[in-house]
């Protein structure tokens, strides 16, 4: 299935990843080829089939409701690339 | 350093016991790979950090740039996290260091763990011990050739289409992924949550068990970890009688399997026939035909969204600031990520738009249930499956870089079990043009016993070299 360069730009936004005009071209042609083979699963009629989203039967894992341990402030702002008394430092919104 | 320790062919549990038989100081046997590394890794690249002090009572382990690390640069292969120092360990480094081994450095891998060469890393590729001018496989390939090129007794690598089986198989050595959940994801960079998992590579199936048994089990940090139903047991005998292995048509018959594969995996099924197993033909007609398409869609969806998380702002690398956060962002993703991770996210975010997302990330959840479905109804007749892990040997440098779909293609006959949750040990079984091939082996839920057992016999009769040839 083709993609065209207006929806790659818009999954782009979408992620957040700015792209040059040329690089939406290249990603343009990968991504339709990509979306071709991977179309191959529609051929399946799989109506009342129940969808996996987990390979183990586990459901509803409850912790005890404790507090523990976790990063202290430092520990949390230490690989952060600008931080402002004790915040993470951001440019204008 | 004692003249005596050849890295090149000394197995993690041989190192293990030079130390315990205080034959060697934890230090010196950590010095003799270090001189290992400056020997050899100039060629191959397989560590992206090492680490200079033993800090364990045992045999030191390498680990895959995605495994978080206290105090040790962890990148996940990717420019984003350059300079990104963990504040704690994850789960599987804990356990390491609390059963003592000290941690030799930080291994180099397809950027995320995207890829099956290892030449989506943002610091170079890998090369393959073998041959240096041929690819190591992927993801987990600096862990493949760490332990394949004697600079690691043995390592932690990461699957989730293939990352740990494939590279094992393209070096000559064993791996393992384990069951879905019996390894703790805490502390681990995320690829795609459902199917990641983290394992051992390691020269024999027996050390391959032992560190296994390291970093299996629950842990409350991660709750999609069970209890292990067994212990581990590290193998020991030397026959298959009473195990039924099932040959899947479908994984034998494949074009793609190079006819040197598949000669060495057909000599390696006769030869489980003469140590006392019952091989059968069998068919998994729709999990092989529909398994990489069904995984381009789930894998990718889940990446989209895992990899949401890196935007410059609490941790890794943040692109010059020049006008507002939207920008930061966009310049920040542009830059710190390389074209298959843009690639993936994009792909994953149209799977997951709305108008698109019943027809492709819904449908595939559905094909994952049938996939599931073939590979329990063969269990209740076989105890094992079997084929070729890969169906070629290690490729050249470049070969195929340039068509993603290609690259995709290495992983066709890991990815069905994977899809299913399934373990899967990959072992050497031969050689096909001077390169390894490696054989495939899958069980069902929590069979990691019954995959050591087999292998272990398997390594005996096969008596596969694991040395590459160009350094005996």
């Amino acid at each position: 299935m083709a993609i065209s360069e207006d929806q790659v730009r818009h999954v782009a936004r979408l992620a957040r990843l700015a792209l040059s005009d040329k690089e939406v071209e290249r990603f343009r042609a990968q991504l339709s080829a990509i979306l071709d083979a991977v179309g191959k699963v529609s051929e399946l009629d799989l109506e009342g089939v129940e969808p996996t989203s987990h390979p183990l039967d586990v459901v509803n894992v409850l912790d005890e409701d404790e507090p523990r341990r976790s990063l202290s402030l430092d520990e949390a702002l230490l690989n952060a690339p600008d931080t402002e008394d004790g915040f993470f430092g951001v440019p204008a919104v | 350093m004692s003249p005596a320790i050849d890295t090149r062919r000394l197995t993690a549990e041989e190192a293990t016991g030079l130390v315990e038989g205080a034959e060697v100081s934890p230090d010196e046997l950590h010095r003799a790979y270090l001189d290992a590394i400056a020997d050899r890794d100039g060629d191959l690249h397989a560590y992206l950090t090492i680490v200079d002090r033993a800090e364990g009572t045992g045999a030191p382990v390498a680990l895959k740039d995605l495994i978080s690390t206290k105090g040790v640069q962890t990148t996940a292969g990717s420019r984003i996290l350059e300079g990104y120092v963990p504040v704690y360990d994850s789960t599987v480094t804990a356990r390491c260091k609390d059963a003592g081994l000290s941690l030799l450095g930080k291994t180099n891998m397809d950027e995320f763990a995207m890829g099956s060469s290892t030449e989506n890393s943002a610091y170079g590729p890998t090369r393959n011990p073998w041959d240096p001018t041929r690819v190591p496989g992927g993801s987990s390939g600096g862990s493949a050739a760490a332990v394949a090129g004697g600079l690691a007794p043995w390592a932690l690598g990461s699957d989730t289409g293939g990352s740990i089986k494939q590279p094992a198989a393209l070096c000559g050595i064993v791996g393992l992924r384990p069951t879905y959940g019996t390894v703790s994801r805490y502390g681990i960079v995320a690829f795609a949550s459902s199917l990641d998992q983290v394992g051992p590579l390691t020269k024999t199936v027996r050390d391959c068990a032992l560190l296994y048994r390291i970093i299996a089990g629950r842990d409350p940090c991660d709750s999609t970890t069970v209890e292990l139903p067994q212990p581990v047991e590290i193998p020991g005998r030397d026959d298959l009688e009473g195990i039924r292995i099932g040959i899947p048509r479908e994984m034998r018959d494949l074009e793609a399997i190079e006819p040197g594969v598949r000669g060495a995996v057909a000599s390696a099924i006769e030869l489980a026939e003469t140590l006392g197993a019952d091989v059968e033909e069998c068919s998994l007609p729709r999990s092989v035909e529909y398994g990489l398409p069904c995984y381009y869609l789930i894998a990718p969806s889940e990446a989209s969204s895992n990899l949401a998380r890196y935007d410059g702002v609490r941790y890794g690398y943040r692109a010059a600031a020049d006008g507002d956060l939207h920008a930061l962002y966009e310049r920040t993703r542009r830059e710190g990520f390389g074209d298959e991770p843009k690639r993936r996210i994009m792909l994953g975010a149209y799977a997951l738009s709305a108008g698109y997302y019943e027809a492709y990330y819904g449908q595939a959840q559905k094909v994952r249930t049938l996939i599931r479905r073939e590979h329990e109804e063969l269990f209740g007749r076989y105890d094992l499956l079997v084929s070729a892990t890969s169906p070629t040997v290690a490729f050249e440098l470049g070969a195929k870089t340039a068509d993603p779909l290609a690259m995709y293609a290495c992983d066709l006959l890991t990815i069905p079990s994977n899809m299913a949750g399934l373990p899967g040990l990959s072992i050497p079984c031969g050689l096909s043009d001077g390169l390894p091939v490696g054989l495939q082996l899958i069980g069902p839920q929590f069979s990691e016993n019954l995959l050591f057992r087999a292998g272990h016999a398997l390594e005996r009769a096969l008596e596969f070299d694991f040395v590459p040839e160009r350094l005996r």
